[in-house]
């Protein structure tokens, strides 16, 4: 594929992002940097499912002057991809908060951020 | 030092296979035949010129309602994980500087009003229940950081949440009554195209939905905030 | 060729962001970057055609996780001391 368009760099950009954020989730220590690469995980995957959407020199799905109602289906991208990332954020931030409130639950019960401190809840 | 090499083997397979896979990958030259059904026939079927919002409301509305769900379910354990027994604060709070609470009265109106704008517009323009929603909690945030004691109740928003949920499911079961089906946008005329009081019953739903979300965000910026009056 | 050349620059910031945010020594400076990560991907939502994906991204990705991730931030700082 061609991967000077906006979509190739998108889709390299959404899975280098994907690496990084599974790197931080195996390797960190500290709780809270964990969640940072889960945010970074769920970025690049809504980057890749937006980009896999996106036609070369289409413009956004709403109806107005410029995409009338008669051409719209050879001018606009495809919007059931952008309505399922629409989902996808708002649950992730969701699952981010509830991820959240049980570090600072764990927090209080041993005083720490480690992880290598929880080692009970290891099987 | 171990578990680091074999993250990173694992790590470089991932990227050989997706290294692979973005090769392979032919970008499309039209669309598939459901989107080309929404596109052809949303504007005359739901009547919303934007095409997203016809997609999530209408055609999609289960996955709405079940994401609205999920986000009640993940507030509510996030009040069951941060509950203490007293409410009562152990020690003095600072009190923030004139400037911000200059800023504060003259601000929280106007984004309340771009919050309810957004939602009121999400079938015509860019945006809906769930930006607008954000907005309204980002408001709340404010409020919390110019007072971190403002007497907010939790009731008020319990009972805000609780009415604009019930009502969305009315609008629903009404769908189901009235017309084609579950959430079904014909139970009110369609309109003049491109008009603010059109598309049905979407700027309804949506303004619900916008309700809800805006005060399920707002429960768990008031719990947290809780958290940091209580223990020190 | 302008869309190229920004989401060209789009990505090396994004990624250099997100290196930081996993390197950093300070937490609040991880945080910050994430934040910053998540408003860069919603300008590249804006230049892949999807203006509402942007606007949900820049409302609730961007504010509303970094001033949750701050609260309780806060709160475990508080209690440390």
């Amino acid at each position: 594929m061609n991967f000077f368009s906006v979509q190739g760099i998108s889709l390299t950009i959404g899975f280098i992002l994907i690496l990084i954020g599974l790197w931080g989730i195996l390797t960190q220590r500290n709780l809270i940097r964990i969640i940072i690469g889960f945010t970074i995980f769920n970025n690049g995957v809504n980057l890749i499912i937006v980009a896999l959407a996106y036609m070369k020199g289409r413009t956004a799905p709403i109806i107005d002057q410029v995409v009338t109602r008669t051409d719209a289906v050879d001018k606009v991208a495809d919007p059931i991809p952008q309505a399922l990332v629409l989902t996808a954020i708002v649950i992730g931030v969701g699952v981010t908060a509830v991820m959240l409130s049980y570090t600072l639950r764990m927090y209080r019960a041993k005083h720490s951020l480690e992880i290598n401190v929880f080692t009970e809840s290891k099987w | 030092m171990y578990k680091k090499l074999f993250v990173l083997l694992l790590l470089a397979v991932l990227g050989w296979s997706f290294f692979t896979l973005l090769q392979t990958h032919q970008e499309r030259q039209s669309l598939n035949p459901l989107s080309k059904h929404y596109v052809e026939k949303g504007p005359d079927e739901v009547g919303a010129p934007n095409l997203v919002t016809a997609i999530v409301v209408t055609y999609r509305g289960f996955d709405t309602l079940g994401e609205v769900t999920i986000l009640f379910v993940s507030a509510a354990i996030v009040g069951l994980f941060l509950k203490t027994e007293n409410r009562r604060r152990k020690y003095k709070i600072r009190s923030t500087s004139e400037i911000l609470h200059a800023a504060q009265r003259l601000l929280f109106p106007v984004m309340i009003l771009f919050g309810i704008y957004i939602f009121m517009n999400g079938h015509l323009t860019p945006g809906g229940g769930f930006q607008g929603g954000a907005v309204i909690a980002t408001a709340m945030i404010l409020v919390l950081l110019t007072n971190p004691e403002s007497p907010i109740s939790h009731r008020a928003f319990n009972l805000l949440e609780s009415v604009s949920g019930f009502s969305y499911i009315i609008i629903g079961v009404l769908g189901v009554l009235l017309a084609g089906g579950f959430l079904d946008n014909h139970i009110l005329p369609l309109g003049k195209f491109g008009n603010l009081f059109s598309a049905g019953a979407i700027p309804l739903i949506y303004s619900f939905v916008g309700l809800k979300v805006g005060s399920e965000l707002s429960s768990i910026i008031l719990n947290l905030n809780d958290v940091q009056k209580d223990d020190k | 060729m302008i869309l190229i050349i920004v989401s060209m620059v789009l990505g090396v910031v994004m990624i250099a962001v997100s290196l930081v945010a996993l390197h950093t020594k300070k937490l609040q400076a991880a945080i910050l970057a994430a934040g910053v990560l998540s408003l860069m991907t919603s300008i590249l939502f804006l230049l892949l055609a999807a203006p509402d994906v942007a606007l949900t991204e820049a409302a609730i990705g961007s504010a509303l996780t970094t001033a949750i991730f701050f609260y309780v931030l806060n709160k475990i700082k508080n209690t440390h001391v």
